[in-house]
């Protein structure tokens, strides 16, 4: 049995274990050290001006078009929120486009409506941009690159490192909700809409979180992989875990059934549009009680405790039992037993 | 979720585990350790998902089975269907095979070097990859127990009706009674009860378990896959075992009727024949397969490829043969988390979600509980 | 070994398919392995299959039997049998 490594597998792309992986043995020893040390979501960078912050990311979605949104809406916010997370006010980005030769103009026309309706939504400005045509079969339709530019806010000092037992987990709202959007319309769950993306800018949760920013220890928008394996890699090597409890979880009904027929587990499933956040017990209420104030924060909720269980992440079950919550392994596949 | 909800979080649940400790303490004055298998790959999970096995009595242990097919699923399967994946046929399967070791690859691997590999939620999707692309041969990967032998088979009746040519099966289906007394035929098993699949049960209906507990005295009880369903049936089983009794005992009859589906029975015997089936780590047992009738031999894959199934190789040291039949732990294989873990692994019982070896690495490792 | 969730059944078609839905997620779902489909069944679904309907009666008497329990519980926590 060859090992799994040998090539590129999908679950590379996966945000679970075997991307965690790829990073680990062939980016970060060529990369590594400077701002790109921890690997944070978008990196602060010294210029003569004062810091900025600088993030990129690639997006590639099948189906283009999904319940919620299409890949022109992921690729803005998904910028957007990488800066949001590492506590940055997003401000210019770029747009480049790899174009697979028989794209129709009218999905392209609906991609490029909705990164300008996007980044208009969240008062950023495309700044520079690039397109490129590559043969039929050479790319899946449109693939997506965007970097964007941030200001970094005052306050926020964020560092995993900082965390400690006691402390709250918070999520802004309803997990998993874009994954299963995407899987569902792939794998033609849902005859009529089901499911819908969350895809959606968090940084205007963030600055509502401003105001606690001395207690707020971490941030991230949890993509690829879900919840599961951002809390994951924040335990990794920590002398700390988290506990989550199955009944504060919470879950969009329809994302659940379609969960639920597909044999996945929600916690291991992409959002586009959510915050998790780690702070103090003093500052879980008023940072909450923000989030609530907001359409997109409305069922934000306190979903565990970091516990002194070294790094390991676990749920207490609405049974009264206890697991562990692993990092998801890559690709999401619905399966039937 | 109606009919989901109510059977996972209940208030209910706290007597239920108040009641399972009792009979528990009903049954301290037995020697040794009560062993339930529970056959079924789903309930292995479901008691994983829901941290289940902490609720147990001391002294009670919850034993995984046999029946999960992807884990039954000899290496030999799978290097047939990546060996026809690269003579251009498309291969479409369930999501669960994808990862599943063959020989010297697997299926995900495959379609990494170029296979066109096809991942379908239902076997109907097969018939519509066929009908989309009438020159290109389509293969199912036809695995599965009595839950979805009906379901796979009917295939077999749409491509007639629909007259599309270019489908066949890769047929691996498997029966749970012959696996059942396989289990028990081992001496160095000792398993004092089964909880019975709730899906296959009502196919199969009540009557197949009868010899489990009529003439080997091991109580059978039916379960839903509900965390509420699994401890109201293992109270069951407590409670048969407390009281010197063996019998068959539904305790799922919202789905599974005493009698079973006769309609889903009656597609199986239309299309298939029973014939030895080869079980990872069981070998082989008599009529404990399903294969396609001889008049149906244009939709069989082997034939029509003029393929054998063999055993294949599997990965020294792999001891999933020993974990489906309950004779080890996961982490008592040498392999388990070290060698062989979710994201590389060698044998099936780490792939399957509802294998035990994942179950056990992804809900239950480093006493991380 | 079998993921199979109870759906209901919103439409029948001529062609031995139906429409099935659970909390607000509908798939077709191939109805040709159980007896008399009605528009409002409960069906257990496996891989796109109804392989049998859900007895509502039986669903009701259980839960009533768990909701017994729970009293019970509650009112003499440590006397439950």
């Amino acid at each position: 049995m060859k090992r799994a490594h040998d090539t590129i597998q999908l679950a590379h792309g996966g945000g679970g274990l075997l991307s965690r992986n790829l990073i680990r043995d062939e980016i970060v020893p060529r990369f590594g050290g400077g701002p790109l040390e921890g690997l944070p979501d978008a990196a602060r960078v010294p210029m003569e001006a004062g810091d900025l912050v600088f993030t990129t990311d690639s997006y590639v979605v099948s189906p283009i078009e999904f319940p919620g949104g299409n890949i022109g809406h992921l690729a803005v916010h998904g910028t957007v929120n990488d800066l949001a997370v590492c506590g940055a006010r997003p401000r210019w980005i770029s747009l480049g486009l790899i174009l697979e030769e028989g794209l129709s103009l009218d999905l392209l026309g609906r991609v490029l409506d909705a990164a300008r309706d996007a980044s208009a939504g969240c008062g950023v400005r495309v700044v520079t941009g690039d397109t490129k045509v590559v043969a039929r079969g050479q790319c899946d339709g449109v693939f997506i690159n965007t970097s964007g530019v941030g200001d970094p806010m005052p306050g926020f000092r964020l560092d995993p490192a900082s965390i400690r037992a006691g402390d709250c987990i918070l999520a802004s709202g309803t997990l998993g909700d874009h994954g299963m959007a995407v899987l569902s319309a792939r794998h033609g769950i849902d005859i009529r809409p089901g499911p819908t993306s969350d895809t959606a800018p968090v940084h205007r949760l963030v600055e509502a979180a401003a105001p606690f920013a001395p207690h707020v220890r971490f941030m991230r928008d949890p993509t690829r992989g879900g919840a599961a394996a951002v809390l994951n890699e924040i335990v990794d090597g920590r002398a700390f875990g988290a506990l989550l409890r199955e009944a504060d979880l919470p879950f969009a009904a329809q994302s659940q059934a379609a969960a639920e027929l597909l044999g996945l587990d929600l916690l291991g499933v992409a959002c586009e549009g959510r915050l998790l956040l780690v702070c103090d017990d003093a500052a879980r209420e008023g940072i909450l009680a923000a989030w609530r104030a907001r359409p997109e924060g409305r069922r934000a909720r306190c979903i565990g405790r970091v516990d002194d269980r070294a790094g390991t992440v676990r749920l207490e079950t609405v049974m009264g039992g206890r697991r562990l919550v692993d990092v998801p392994q890559g690709e999401v596949l619905p399966r039937i037993c | 979720m109606k009919y989901v909800d109510e059977f996972r979080a209940s208030p209910a649940a706290a007597p239920l585990r108040a009641r399972l400790g009792r009979l528990g303490e009903a049954l301290s004055a037995r020697p040794g350790t009560v062993n339930i298998m529970e056959i079924c790959g789903s309930h292995t999970m479901a008691a994983a998902r829901y941290g289940l096995r902490d609720l147990l009595p001391p002294r009670v242990r919850l034993i995984s089975g046999p029946g999960c097919p992807v884990c039954v699923t000899p290496p030999g399967y799978v290097d047939a269907a990546i060996e026809l994946a690269g003579r251009g046929v498309t291969i479409a399967t369930f999501g669960d095979m994808l990862q599943v070791p063959g020989s010297s690859s697997s299926l995900a691997q495959a379609r990494a070097a170029g296979a066109r590999i096809e991942v379908c939620y239902s076997p109907r999707r097969a018939l519509e990859l066929a009908a989309a692309e009438p020159a290109r041969e389509v293969v199912f990967l036809a695995i599965g127990f009595e839950t979805t032998i009906a379901p796979v088979a009917s295939l077999v009746d749409l491509a007639a009706r629909e007259r599309v040519a270019n489908l066949s099966l890769l047929v691996s289906f498997k029966l749970v009674p012959p696996a059942l007394r396989a289990v028990l035929a081992d001496p160095d098993l000792s398993i004092d009860a089964f909880l019975c699949p709730g899906h296959v049960s009502a196919i199969t209906g009540t009557a197949v378990y009868e010899p489990f507990a009529r003439d080997r005295g091991k109580p059978c009880v039916i379960a839903g896959f509900e965390p509420l369903d699994i401890l109201f049936g293992l109270c069951g089983i407590l409670a048969q075992l407390a009281e010197g009794r063996a019998a068959v005992e539904n305790l799922y009859r919202r789905a599974a009727r005493d009698a079973g589906n006769p309609i889903a029975r009656a597609v199986m015997e239309r299309f298939l024949r029973p014939a030895a089936a080869y079980w990872r780590g069981i070998g082989v047992l008599p009529e404990s397969g399903l294969v396609l009738r001889d008049e149906f031999a244009a939709y069989d894959a082997e034939k029509r490829f003029g393929l054998k199934v063999g055993a294949g190789r599997e990965y020294p040291g792999c001891m999933c043969g020993d974990v489906i039949k309950g004779k080890r732990l996961p982490a008592q294989c040498p392999l388990f988390a070290k060698r062989c873990t979710p994201a590389d692994p060698v044998g099936p019982c780490m792939v399957s979600a509802e294998g035990s070896c994942a179950a056990s690495y992804k809900y239950e490792r480093k006493g991380g509980r | 070994m079998c993921l199979a969730i109870p759906m209901r059944i919103d439409e029948i078609r001529a062609d031995g398919t139906g429409v099935a839905d659970l909390d607000g997620v509908a798939r077709e779902v191939a109805l040709s392995l159980i007896a008399d489909p009605r528009v409002g069944d409960y069906v257990i679904v496996h891989a796109g299959y109804a392989i049998e309907k859900l007895d509502r009666q039986e669903a009701d008497e259980r839960l009533a039997l768990f909701r017994e329990i729970a009293a019970a519980w509650e009112a003499r926590p440590h006397e439950v049998r």
